[in-house]
Protein backbone atom coordinates (compact mmCIF):
# COMPACT_ATOMS: atom_id res chain seq x y z
CA UNK A 1 0.00 0.00 0.00
CA UNK A 2 1.14 3.54 -0.75
CA UNK A 3 0.05 6.29 1.64
CA UNK A 4 0.31 10.03 1.02
CA UNK A 5 -0.10 12.06 4.18
CA UNK A 6 -0.47 15.83 3.79
CA UNK A 7 2.07 15.89 0.97
CA UNK A 8 2.92 19.27 -0.46
CA UNK A 9 5.24 20.07 -3.33
CA UNK A 10 6.32 23.58 -4.22
CA UNK A 11 9.00 23.97 -6.88
CA UNK A 12 11.82 26.52 -6.47
CA UNK A 13 10.15 28.75 -9.09
CA UNK A 14 7.17 29.17 -6.75
CA UNK A 15 4.57 26.98 -8.48
CA UNK A 16 2.72 24.54 -6.28
CA UNK A 17 2.49 21.21 -8.08
CA UNK A 18 0.79 19.18 -5.37
CA UNK A 19 -1.45 20.70 -2.75
CA UNK A 20 -1.80 19.07 0.67
CA UNK A 21 -2.40 15.60 -0.75
CA UNK A 22 -3.65 12.75 1.44
CA UNK A 23 -4.38 9.59 -0.51
CA UNK A 24 -4.14 5.83 -0.13
CA UNK A 25 -3.33 3.55 -3.03
CA UNK A 26 -4.47 0.07 -2.04
CA UNK A 27 -2.21 -2.96 -2.24
CA UNK A 28 -2.64 -5.13 -5.31
CA UNK A 29 -4.87 -2.56 -7.04
CA UNK A 30 -4.49 -0.17 -9.94
CA UNK A 31 -4.81 3.48 -8.91
CA UNK A 32 -5.05 5.79 -11.92
CA UNK A 33 -4.13 9.45 -11.54
CA UNK A 34 -5.91 11.58 -14.15
CA UNK A 35 -6.20 15.26 -14.91
CA UNK A 36 -5.16 17.81 -17.51
CA UNK A 37 -1.51 18.83 -17.85
CA UNK A 38 -0.10 20.77 -14.92
CA UNK A 39 -2.46 19.18 -12.40
CA UNK A 40 0.32 17.49 -10.44
CA UNK A 41 -0.42 13.88 -11.36
CA UNK A 42 3.07 13.15 -12.68
CA UNK A 43 4.71 14.99 -9.78
CA UNK A 44 2.65 12.85 -7.40
CA UNK A 45 3.85 9.68 -9.13
CA UNK A 46 7.48 10.77 -9.17
CA UNK A 47 7.50 11.56 -5.48
CA UNK A 48 6.85 7.88 -4.73
CA UNK A 49 10.30 6.80 -5.95
CA UNK A 50 11.91 10.11 -4.97
CA UNK A 51 12.59 11.31 -8.50
CA UNK A 52 11.05 14.42 -6.94
CA UNK A 53 11.29 15.15 -3.21
CA UNK A 54 8.18 16.45 -1.41
CA UNK A 55 8.38 19.87 0.26
CA UNK A 56 6.45 18.60 3.27
CA UNK A 57 4.35 15.62 4.34
CA UNK A 58 5.19 11.94 4.27
CA UNK A 59 4.89 9.17 1.69
CA UNK A 60 4.96 5.57 2.86
CA UNK A 61 5.39 2.51 0.66
CA UNK A 62 4.31 -0.64 2.50
CA UNK A 63 4.57 1.23 5.78
CA UNK A 64 8.07 2.65 5.27
CA UNK A 65 8.70 6.38 4.86
CA UNK A 66 10.42 6.73 1.46
CA UNK A 67 12.70 9.56 2.60
CA UNK A 68 14.24 7.30 5.23
CA UNK A 69 15.52 4.89 2.57
CA UNK A 70 18.50 5.20 0.26
CA UNK A 71 17.06 6.73 -2.92
CA UNK A 72 18.83 4.37 -5.36
CA UNK A 73 17.87 1.27 -3.38
CA UNK A 74 14.28 2.50 -3.08
CA UNK A 75 14.10 2.97 -6.87
CA UNK A 76 15.39 -0.57 -7.48
CA UNK A 77 12.50 -1.88 -5.39
CA UNK A 78 9.89 0.01 -7.44
CA UNK A 79 9.19 -0.73 -11.11
CA UNK A 80 9.03 2.32 -13.36
CA UNK A 81 7.61 2.58 -16.88
CA UNK A 82 8.03 5.83 -18.80
CA UNK A 83 6.35 7.29 -21.86
CA UNK A 84 8.12 6.17 -25.07
CA UNK A 85 9.70 3.46 -22.93
CA UNK A 86 12.97 5.38 -22.23
CA UNK A 87 15.01 2.31 -23.12
CA UNK A 88 18.81 2.37 -23.21
CA UNK A 89 19.62 2.67 -26.94
CA UNK A 90 23.07 1.09 -26.53
CA UNK A 91 21.89 -2.07 -24.78
CA UNK A 92 20.14 -5.05 -26.31
CA UNK A 93 16.53 -5.69 -25.36
CA UNK A 94 17.65 -8.50 -23.04
CA UNK A 95 20.21 -6.28 -21.28
CA UNK A 96 17.65 -3.48 -21.00
CA UNK A 97 15.28 -5.82 -19.19
CA UNK A 98 18.12 -7.09 -16.97
CA UNK A 99 19.02 -3.56 -15.79
CA UNK A 100 17.65 -3.73 -12.26
CA UNK A 101 18.66 -7.35 -11.53
CA UNK A 102 22.23 -6.43 -12.54
CA UNK A 103 22.12 -3.38 -10.27
CA UNK A 104 20.96 -5.65 -7.47
CA UNK A 105 24.08 -7.76 -7.99
CA UNK A 106 22.64 -10.79 -9.76
CA UNK A 107 25.16 -12.57 -11.97
CA UNK A 108 24.80 -11.90 -15.70
CA UNK A 109 23.61 -15.40 -16.55
CA UNK A 110 20.79 -15.39 -14.01
CA UNK A 111 19.78 -11.83 -14.97
CA UNK A 112 19.66 -12.75 -18.69
CA UNK A 113 17.63 -15.89 -17.96
CA UNK A 114 15.12 -13.82 -16.00
CA UNK A 115 15.01 -11.25 -18.84
CA UNK A 116 14.32 -14.00 -21.40
CA UNK A 117 11.48 -15.27 -19.24
CA UNK A 118 9.96 -11.76 -19.06
CA UNK A 119 10.20 -11.36 -22.82
CA UNK A 120 7.64 -14.13 -23.05
CA UNK A 121 5.55 -12.72 -20.20
CA UNK A 122 5.02 -9.45 -22.08
CA UNK A 123 4.30 -11.23 -25.36
CA UNK A 124 7.53 -10.71 -27.31
CA UNK A 125 9.34 -13.32 -29.40
CA UNK A 126 12.57 -14.73 -27.97
CA UNK A 127 14.64 -13.43 -30.89
CA UNK A 128 13.67 -9.85 -29.99
CA UNK A 129 16.06 -10.18 -27.04
CA UNK A 130 19.18 -9.78 -29.16
CA UNK A 131 17.94 -6.66 -30.93
CA UNK A 132 18.49 -3.04 -30.03
CA UNK A 133 15.55 -0.82 -29.06
CA UNK A 134 15.59 1.23 -32.28
CA UNK A 135 14.95 -1.98 -34.25
CA UNK A 136 11.57 -2.45 -32.53
CA UNK A 137 8.19 -0.79 -33.13
CA UNK A 138 6.82 1.69 -30.62
CA UNK A 139 4.44 -0.89 -29.18
CA UNK A 140 7.20 -3.49 -28.84
CA UNK A 141 9.46 -0.95 -27.12
CA UNK A 142 6.68 -0.21 -24.66
CA UNK A 143 6.39 -3.93 -23.88
CA UNK A 144 10.13 -4.04 -23.22
CA UNK A 145 9.63 -1.06 -20.90
CA UNK A 146 7.04 -3.04 -18.93
CA UNK A 147 9.30 -6.12 -18.85
CA UNK A 148 12.19 -4.00 -17.57
CA UNK A 149 10.01 -2.64 -14.77
CA UNK A 150 8.94 -6.15 -13.77
CA UNK A 151 12.43 -7.71 -13.89
CA UNK A 152 13.22 -7.74 -10.20
CA UNK A 153 9.60 -8.55 -9.31
CA UNK A 154 8.92 -5.31 -7.40
CA UNK A 155 5.68 -5.13 -5.39
CA UNK A 156 5.00 -1.61 -6.69
CA UNK A 157 4.83 -0.44 -10.31
CA UNK A 158 4.78 3.22 -11.36
CA UNK A 159 3.58 3.90 -14.90
CA UNK A 160 3.89 7.43 -16.28
CA UNK A 161 1.67 7.72 -19.38
CA UNK A 162 3.25 4.51 -20.64
CA UNK A 163 0.94 4.09 -23.64
CA UNK A 164 0.68 7.76 -24.58
CA UNK A 165 2.90 7.58 -27.64
CA UNK A 166 1.44 4.58 -29.48
CA UNK A 167 -1.54 4.46 -31.87
CA UNK A 168 -5.04 3.59 -30.51
CA UNK A 169 -5.05 -0.01 -31.77
CA UNK A 170 -1.70 -0.83 -30.18
CA UNK A 171 -2.69 1.08 -27.05
CA UNK A 172 -5.80 -1.11 -26.63
CA UNK A 173 -3.63 -4.23 -27.03
CA UNK A 174 -1.17 -2.98 -24.42
CA UNK A 175 -4.02 -2.15 -22.03
CA UNK A 176 -5.47 -5.65 -22.42
CA UNK A 177 -2.04 -7.12 -21.84
CA UNK A 178 -1.57 -5.06 -18.69
CA UNK A 179 -4.95 -6.19 -17.33
CA UNK A 180 -4.03 -9.82 -18.07
CA UNK A 181 -0.63 -9.41 -16.36
CA UNK A 182 -2.20 -7.68 -13.38
CA UNK A 183 -4.63 -10.58 -12.92
CA UNK A 184 -1.60 -12.88 -12.57
CA UNK A 185 0.76 -10.63 -10.65
CA UNK A 186 -1.47 -8.39 -8.45
CA UNK A 187 1.04 -5.54 -8.24
CA UNK A 188 0.28 -2.27 -6.53
CA UNK A 189 0.15 -0.08 -9.65
CA UNK A 190 0.06 3.70 -9.88
CA UNK A 191 -0.80 4.74 -13.43
CA UNK A 192 -0.73 8.30 -14.77
CA UNK A 193 -2.75 9.24 -17.85
CA UNK A 194 -4.72 12.17 -19.25
CA UNK A 195 -7.02 9.78 -21.12
CA UNK A 196 -10.22 9.21 -19.12
CA UNK A 197 -11.18 6.14 -21.18
CA UNK A 198 -7.85 4.54 -20.33
CA UNK A 199 -8.43 5.39 -16.65
CA UNK A 200 -11.90 3.79 -16.64
CA UNK A 201 -10.57 0.73 -18.44
CA UNK A 202 -7.59 0.08 -16.17
CA UNK A 203 -8.35 1.62 -12.81
CA UNK A 204 -9.64 -0.05 -9.67
CA UNK A 205 -9.66 3.47 -8.32
CA UNK A 206 -9.39 6.75 -10.18
CA UNK A 207 -8.01 9.92 -8.60
CA UNK A 208 -8.99 13.07 -10.50
CA UNK A 209 -6.64 16.06 -10.13
CA UNK A 210 -7.38 19.69 -10.94
CA UNK A 211 -4.86 22.29 -12.15
CA UNK A 212 -2.89 23.65 -9.23
CA UNK A 213 -2.28 20.25 -7.67
CA UNK A 214 -5.65 19.59 -6.01
CA UNK A 215 -7.11 16.10 -5.68
CA UNK A 216 -10.82 16.51 -6.42
CA UNK A 217 -12.16 12.98 -6.13
CA UNK A 218 -10.84 9.47 -5.70
CA UNK A 219 -13.28 6.62 -6.27
CA UNK A 220 -13.82 3.36 -8.13
CA UNK A 221 -14.67 4.02 -11.81
CA UNK A 222 -18.38 3.10 -11.51
CA UNK A 223 -18.85 5.40 -8.54
CA UNK A 224 -16.93 8.22 -10.20
CA UNK A 225 -19.05 7.96 -13.36
CA UNK A 226 -22.34 7.68 -11.47
CA UNK A 227 -21.66 10.42 -8.98
CA UNK A 228 -18.95 12.92 -9.94
CA UNK A 229 -18.06 15.14 -6.97
CA UNK A 230 -18.45 18.41 -8.85
CA UNK A 231 -18.82 20.02 -12.26
CA UNK A 232 -15.08 19.84 -12.88
CA UNK A 233 -15.06 16.06 -12.56
CA UNK A 234 -18.29 15.76 -14.58
CA UNK A 235 -16.75 17.87 -17.38
CA UNK A 236 -13.59 15.85 -17.27
CA UNK A 237 -15.50 12.57 -17.55
CA UNK A 238 -17.21 13.92 -20.65
CA UNK A 239 -20.72 13.85 -22.09
CA UNK A 240 -20.71 10.08 -22.60
CA UNK A 241 -20.46 9.34 -18.91
CA UNK A 242 -23.49 7.01 -19.04
CA UNK A 243 -22.06 4.95 -21.88
CA UNK A 244 -18.71 4.68 -20.08
CA UNK A 245 -20.56 3.32 -17.07
CA UNK A 246 -22.14 0.67 -19.31
CA UNK A 247 -18.69 -0.34 -20.48
CA UNK A 248 -17.92 -1.33 -16.89
CA UNK A 249 -20.99 -3.56 -16.41
CA UNK A 250 -21.13 -7.08 -17.83
CA UNK A 251 -23.92 -9.09 -19.35
CA UNK A 252 -23.69 -11.75 -16.59
CA UNK A 253 -26.74 -10.54 -14.66
CA UNK A 254 -28.97 -9.80 -17.65
CA UNK A 255 -31.69 -12.48 -17.91
CA UNK A 256 -31.84 -14.68 -21.00
CA UNK A 257 -34.51 -16.81 -22.59
CA UNK A 258 -34.79 -19.39 -25.36
CA UNK A 259 -34.23 -18.33 -28.95
CA UNK A 260 -37.54 -17.48 -30.72
CA UNK A 261 -38.93 -19.88 -33.27
CA UNK A 262 -41.40 -19.30 -36.04
CA UNK A 263 -40.89 -15.51 -36.25
CA UNK A 264 -39.71 -13.58 -39.28
CA UNK A 265 -36.09 -14.21 -38.32
CA UNK A 266 -34.54 -17.41 -36.96
CA UNK A 267 -31.14 -17.90 -35.45
CA UNK A 268 -29.29 -20.59 -37.45
CA UNK A 269 -26.93 -22.82 -35.46
CA UNK A 270 -24.26 -25.29 -36.52
CA UNK A 271 -24.01 -28.91 -35.28
CA UNK A 272 -22.31 -27.74 -32.05
CA UNK A 273 -25.10 -25.20 -31.40
CA UNK A 274 -22.83 -22.30 -32.35
CA UNK A 275 -24.75 -19.32 -33.84
CA UNK A 276 -24.03 -18.87 -37.56
CA UNK A 277 -26.36 -16.05 -38.67
CA UNK A 278 -29.89 -14.66 -38.55
CA UNK A 279 -32.03 -15.92 -41.40
CA UNK A 280 -35.38 -14.78 -42.82
CA UNK A 281 -37.24 -16.02 -45.93
CA UNK A 282 -35.04 -14.02 -48.24
CA UNK A 283 -32.10 -12.67 -46.26
CA UNK A 284 -29.20 -13.59 -44.00
CA UNK A 285 -27.61 -11.22 -41.50
CA UNK A 286 -24.42 -11.83 -39.52
CA UNK A 287 -24.58 -12.45 -35.80
CA UNK A 288 -21.91 -11.60 -33.23
CA UNK A 289 -22.52 -13.79 -30.17
CA UNK A 290 -21.63 -12.38 -26.75
CA UNK A 291 -20.47 -14.06 -23.54
CA UNK A 292 -21.24 -13.18 -19.91
CA UNK A 293 -17.94 -11.28 -19.72
CA UNK A 294 -18.88 -8.81 -22.47
CA UNK A 295 -19.91 -5.32 -21.43
CA UNK A 296 -23.43 -3.90 -21.44
CA UNK A 297 -22.13 -1.32 -23.90
CA UNK A 298 -21.24 -3.92 -26.51
CA UNK A 299 -24.54 -5.75 -25.78
CA UNK A 300 -26.48 -2.54 -26.44
CA UNK A 301 -24.47 -1.98 -29.60
CA UNK A 302 -25.15 -5.54 -30.77
CA UNK A 303 -28.87 -5.33 -30.01
CA UNK A 304 -29.14 -2.26 -32.22
CA UNK A 305 -27.37 -4.06 -35.07
CA UNK A 306 -29.51 -7.18 -34.69
CA UNK A 307 -32.61 -7.41 -36.97
CA UNK A 308 -34.69 -8.79 -34.09
CA UNK A 309 -33.33 -6.59 -31.31
CA UNK A 310 -32.12 -9.80 -29.72
CA UNK A 311 -28.55 -10.68 -28.87
CA UNK A 312 -27.27 -14.25 -29.02
CA UNK A 313 -25.48 -15.39 -25.86
CA UNK A 314 -22.96 -18.19 -25.80
CA UNK A 315 -20.81 -20.03 -23.25
CA UNK A 316 -17.04 -20.37 -23.33
CA UNK A 317 -17.19 -23.03 -26.06
CA UNK A 318 -19.28 -20.79 -28.31
CA UNK A 319 -22.50 -22.82 -27.90
CA UNK A 320 -25.76 -20.90 -27.60
CA UNK A 321 -27.10 -20.49 -24.05
CA UNK A 322 -30.02 -18.22 -24.91
CA UNK A 323 -30.96 -14.76 -26.14
CA UNK A 324 -31.59 -11.42 -24.41
CA UNK A 325 -33.77 -8.61 -25.69
CA UNK A 326 -32.99 -4.93 -26.06
CA UNK A 327 -35.48 -4.29 -23.24
CA UNK A 328 -33.68 -6.71 -20.87
CA UNK A 329 -30.46 -4.81 -21.52
CA UNK A 330 -32.13 -1.41 -21.11
CA UNK A 331 -33.68 -2.36 -17.80
CA UNK A 332 -30.39 -3.66 -16.52
CA UNK A 333 -28.50 -0.62 -17.76
CA UNK A 334 -30.92 1.60 -15.82
CA UNK A 335 -30.37 -0.55 -12.73
CA UNK A 336 -26.62 -0.21 -13.14
CA UNK A 337 -26.97 3.55 -12.93
CA UNK A 338 -29.16 3.57 -9.85
CA UNK A 339 -27.06 0.86 -8.10
CA UNK A 340 -23.94 2.93 -8.61
CA UNK A 341 -25.77 5.90 -7.13
CA UNK A 342 -26.79 3.95 -4.06
CA UNK A 343 -23.25 2.67 -3.54
CA UNK A 344 -21.93 6.20 -3.93
CA UNK A 345 -24.41 7.57 -1.41
CA UNK B 1 62.51 16.07 -59.04
CA UNK B 2 63.46 12.45 -59.03
CA UNK B 3 63.29 9.88 -56.32
CA UNK B 4 66.42 7.98 -55.41
CA UNK B 5 64.92 4.54 -54.85
CA UNK B 6 68.20 3.06 -53.70
CA UNK B 7 68.33 5.59 -50.82
CA UNK B 8 65.01 4.20 -49.62
CA UNK B 9 66.32 0.64 -49.85
CA UNK B 10 69.46 1.57 -47.89
CA UNK B 11 67.48 3.27 -45.10
CA UNK B 12 64.56 0.93 -44.41
CA UNK B 13 65.65 0.38 -40.81
CA UNK B 14 65.91 4.16 -40.16
CA UNK B 15 62.58 4.78 -41.83
CA UNK B 16 60.90 2.10 -39.74
CA UNK B 17 62.23 3.44 -36.45
CA UNK B 18 61.37 7.06 -37.40
CA UNK B 19 57.84 6.02 -38.35
CA UNK B 20 57.37 4.18 -35.06
CA UNK B 21 58.84 7.07 -33.08
CA UNK B 22 56.53 9.46 -34.96
CA UNK B 23 53.48 7.32 -34.23
CA UNK B 24 54.46 6.89 -30.60
CA UNK B 25 54.74 10.65 -30.04
CA UNK B 26 51.31 11.28 -31.59
CA UNK B 27 49.54 8.44 -29.78
CA UNK B 28 51.02 9.33 -26.39
CA UNK B 29 49.78 12.89 -26.87
CA UNK B 30 46.25 11.72 -27.72
CA UNK B 31 46.32 9.34 -24.76
CA UNK B 32 47.28 12.07 -22.28
CA UNK B 33 44.89 14.45 -24.02
CA UNK B 34 42.06 12.03 -23.30
CA UNK B 35 43.23 11.48 -19.75
CA UNK B 36 43.00 15.23 -19.11
CA UNK B 37 39.92 15.93 -21.25
CA UNK B 38 37.55 13.26 -19.95
CA UNK B 39 37.39 14.45 -16.32
CA UNK B 40 37.49 18.12 -17.35
CA UNK B 41 34.65 17.49 -19.83
CA UNK B 42 32.55 15.84 -17.12
CA UNK B 43 33.20 18.92 -14.97
CA UNK B 44 32.30 21.31 -17.81
CA UNK B 45 29.19 19.25 -18.58
CA UNK B 46 27.96 19.18 -14.98
CA UNK B 47 28.98 22.64 -13.79
CA UNK B 48 27.57 25.17 -16.23
CA UNK B 49 29.65 28.04 -14.80
CA UNK B 50 32.95 26.23 -15.51
CA UNK B 51 32.02 25.28 -19.04
CA UNK B 52 32.80 28.58 -20.71
CA UNK B 53 36.07 28.95 -18.82
CA UNK B 54 37.38 25.47 -19.65
CA UNK B 55 36.39 25.55 -23.32
CA UNK B 56 37.77 29.10 -23.60
CA UNK B 57 41.06 28.04 -22.01
CA UNK B 58 41.48 25.14 -24.45
CA UNK B 59 40.84 27.57 -27.32
CA UNK B 60 43.48 30.01 -26.03
CA UNK B 61 46.05 27.20 -25.66
CA UNK B 62 45.31 26.18 -29.25
CA UNK B 63 46.22 29.65 -30.54
CA UNK B 64 49.79 29.50 -29.17
CA UNK B 65 52.09 28.94 -32.16
CA UNK B 66 53.50 25.43 -32.11
CA UNK B 67 57.16 26.46 -32.21
CA UNK B 68 56.56 28.91 -29.39
CA UNK B 69 55.09 26.20 -27.21
CA UNK B 70 58.20 24.03 -27.55
CA UNK B 71 60.45 26.99 -26.83
CA UNK B 72 58.39 27.87 -23.75
CA UNK B 73 58.71 24.31 -22.49
CA UNK B 74 62.50 24.10 -22.95
CA UNK B 75 63.38 25.43 -19.48
CA UNK B 76 60.99 22.88 -17.97
CA UNK B 77 61.62 19.66 -19.82
CA UNK B 78 64.55 20.40 -22.15
CA UNK B 79 65.24 18.83 -25.51
CA UNK B 80 63.34 15.64 -24.80
CA UNK B 81 60.42 13.53 -26.00
CA UNK B 82 58.54 14.83 -22.97
CA UNK B 83 58.58 18.33 -24.44
CA UNK B 84 57.22 17.00 -27.74
CA UNK B 85 54.42 15.10 -26.03
CA UNK B 86 53.42 17.98 -23.73
CA UNK B 87 53.27 20.35 -26.69
CA UNK B 88 51.16 18.00 -28.77
CA UNK B 89 48.90 17.16 -25.83
CA UNK B 90 48.06 20.83 -25.36
CA UNK B 91 46.80 20.97 -28.95
CA UNK B 92 44.66 17.85 -28.66
CA UNK B 93 42.75 19.36 -25.72
CA UNK B 94 40.77 21.77 -27.86
CA UNK B 95 39.05 19.04 -29.90
CA UNK B 96 38.95 16.34 -27.24
CA UNK B 97 37.48 18.58 -24.55
CA UNK B 98 34.91 20.18 -26.85
CA UNK B 99 33.80 16.91 -28.41
CA UNK B 100 33.53 15.09 -25.09
CA UNK B 101 31.40 17.90 -23.65
CA UNK B 102 29.22 17.86 -26.77
CA UNK B 103 29.02 14.08 -26.63
CA UNK B 104 27.83 14.16 -23.03
CA UNK B 105 25.35 16.92 -23.94
CA UNK B 106 23.96 14.73 -26.73
CA UNK B 107 22.85 11.94 -24.36
CA UNK B 108 19.02 12.18 -24.24
CA UNK B 109 17.67 13.47 -20.92
CA UNK B 110 15.05 10.71 -21.07
CA UNK B 111 17.74 8.01 -21.05
CA UNK B 112 19.61 9.51 -18.06
CA UNK B 113 16.27 9.87 -16.31
CA UNK B 114 15.48 6.20 -16.94
CA UNK B 115 18.86 5.17 -15.51
CA UNK B 116 18.19 7.20 -12.38
CA UNK B 117 14.66 5.86 -12.01
CA UNK B 118 15.94 2.28 -12.26
CA UNK B 119 18.19 3.00 -9.27
CA UNK B 120 21.52 3.58 -11.06
CA UNK B 121 23.87 5.81 -9.06
CA UNK B 122 25.47 8.87 -10.75
CA UNK B 123 29.00 7.43 -11.28
CA UNK B 124 27.64 4.20 -12.77
CA UNK B 125 25.29 6.20 -14.98
CA UNK B 126 28.27 8.22 -16.23
CA UNK B 127 30.38 5.14 -16.97
CA UNK B 128 27.73 2.76 -18.31
CA UNK B 129 25.19 5.08 -19.93
CA UNK B 130 26.56 8.56 -20.63
CA UNK B 131 30.06 7.70 -21.90
CA UNK B 132 28.93 4.85 -24.16
CA UNK B 133 26.23 7.04 -25.71
CA UNK B 134 28.68 9.94 -26.08
CA UNK B 135 31.20 7.64 -27.78
CA UNK B 136 30.40 8.51 -31.42
CA UNK B 137 31.00 12.24 -30.78
CA UNK B 138 34.06 11.55 -28.60
CA UNK B 139 35.45 9.31 -31.35
CA UNK B 140 35.02 12.06 -33.92
CA UNK B 141 37.24 14.16 -31.63
CA UNK B 142 39.82 11.40 -31.18
CA UNK B 143 40.08 10.99 -34.96
CA UNK B 144 40.70 14.71 -35.52
CA UNK B 145 43.15 14.86 -32.59
CA UNK B 146 45.06 11.83 -33.92
CA UNK B 147 45.42 13.08 -37.49
CA UNK B 148 46.32 16.54 -36.21
CA UNK B 149 48.97 15.16 -33.84
CA UNK B 150 50.51 12.98 -36.55
CA UNK B 151 50.92 16.01 -38.80
CA UNK B 152 52.25 18.19 -35.95
CA UNK B 153 54.97 15.83 -34.68
CA UNK B 154 57.29 17.08 -37.45
CA UNK B 155 57.41 20.53 -35.85
CA UNK B 156 59.30 19.01 -32.92
CA UNK B 157 62.26 18.59 -35.29
CA UNK B 158 63.27 22.04 -34.03
CA UNK B 159 63.98 20.59 -30.61
CA UNK B 160 65.77 17.55 -32.00
CA UNK B 161 62.78 15.22 -32.00
CA UNK B 162 60.06 15.14 -34.63
CA UNK B 163 59.96 11.56 -35.91
CA UNK B 164 59.58 11.60 -39.69
CA UNK B 165 60.07 15.37 -39.55
CA UNK B 166 63.80 14.73 -39.30
CA UNK B 167 63.67 13.56 -42.93
CA UNK B 168 62.58 17.07 -43.97
CA UNK B 169 65.54 18.86 -42.34
CA UNK B 170 67.86 16.19 -43.65
CA UNK B 171 66.52 16.65 -47.18
CA UNK B 172 66.59 20.45 -47.09
CA UNK B 173 70.12 20.63 -45.65
CA UNK B 174 71.53 18.37 -48.38
CA UNK B 175 69.24 19.71 -51.12
CA UNK B 176 68.18 16.12 -51.65
CA UNK B 177 64.40 15.70 -52.23
CA UNK B 178 64.00 11.94 -51.67
CA UNK B 179 63.83 11.98 -47.82
CA UNK B 180 61.35 14.90 -47.95
CA UNK B 181 59.01 13.07 -50.31
CA UNK B 182 59.34 9.82 -48.37
CA UNK B 183 58.63 11.71 -45.11
CA UNK B 184 55.51 13.34 -46.51
CA UNK B 185 54.20 10.06 -47.95
CA UNK B 186 54.85 8.14 -44.73
CA UNK B 187 53.19 10.87 -42.62
CA UNK B 188 50.09 10.78 -44.82
CA UNK B 189 50.04 6.98 -44.78
CA UNK B 190 50.36 6.95 -41.02
CA UNK B 191 47.45 9.38 -40.65
CA UNK B 192 45.23 7.43 -43.05
CA UNK B 193 45.96 4.07 -41.40
CA UNK B 194 45.50 5.44 -37.87
CA UNK B 195 42.18 7.00 -38.89
CA UNK B 196 40.99 3.75 -40.48
CA UNK B 197 41.92 1.82 -37.34
CA UNK B 198 39.97 4.28 -35.20
CA UNK B 199 36.91 3.91 -37.45
CA UNK B 200 37.19 0.13 -37.05
CA UNK B 201 37.58 0.45 -33.28
CA UNK B 202 34.51 2.64 -33.07
CA UNK B 203 32.55 0.09 -35.10
CA UNK B 204 33.53 -2.60 -32.60
CA UNK B 205 32.74 -0.46 -29.57
CA UNK B 206 29.32 0.80 -30.70
CA UNK B 207 27.45 -2.30 -31.93
CA UNK B 208 24.07 -0.60 -31.48
CA UNK B 209 24.84 1.86 -34.27
CA UNK B 210 25.26 -0.78 -36.97
CA UNK B 211 22.36 -1.51 -39.29
CA UNK B 212 20.75 1.71 -38.16
CA UNK B 213 17.22 1.78 -39.51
Amino acid sequence: MIQFDAVHKRFPNGTTAVHDLSLEMPEGGVTVLVGSSGCGKTTTLRMINRMIEPTSGTIRVNGRDVTEQDAAELRRSIGYVIQQAGLFPHRTVLDNIATVPLLLGWNRKKARARAAELLETVGLAADAGKRYPHQLSGGQQQRVGVARALAADPPVLLMDEPFGAVDPVVRAQLQDELLRLQKELSKTIVFVTHDIDEAVRLGDRIAVFRTGGYLVQCAPPAELLARPADDFVADFLGAERGLKLLSLKTLAEVPQGPAPEGGAWTLVLDADRRPLHWASKDAELPVRPLTDGDSLLSALNESIASPTGLIARVDATGALTGVSSRDDIHVHAGQAHSEARVVAA
Amino acid sequence: MTIDWSWIGDHTDDLTSLTLSHLQAAMTAVFFGLLISLPLAVLAHRVRSLRGFLLGLSNVLFTIPSIAIFVLLLPVSGLTRTTTVIGLTVYTLVVLLRNTVEGLDSVPAKTKEAAKAMGTRPLRTLLTVEFPLALPVIFAGIRIATVMSISLVSVATYIGDGGLGQLFTDGFQRDFPTPVIVGVVLTILLAVVADALLVALQYVLTPWRRRRA
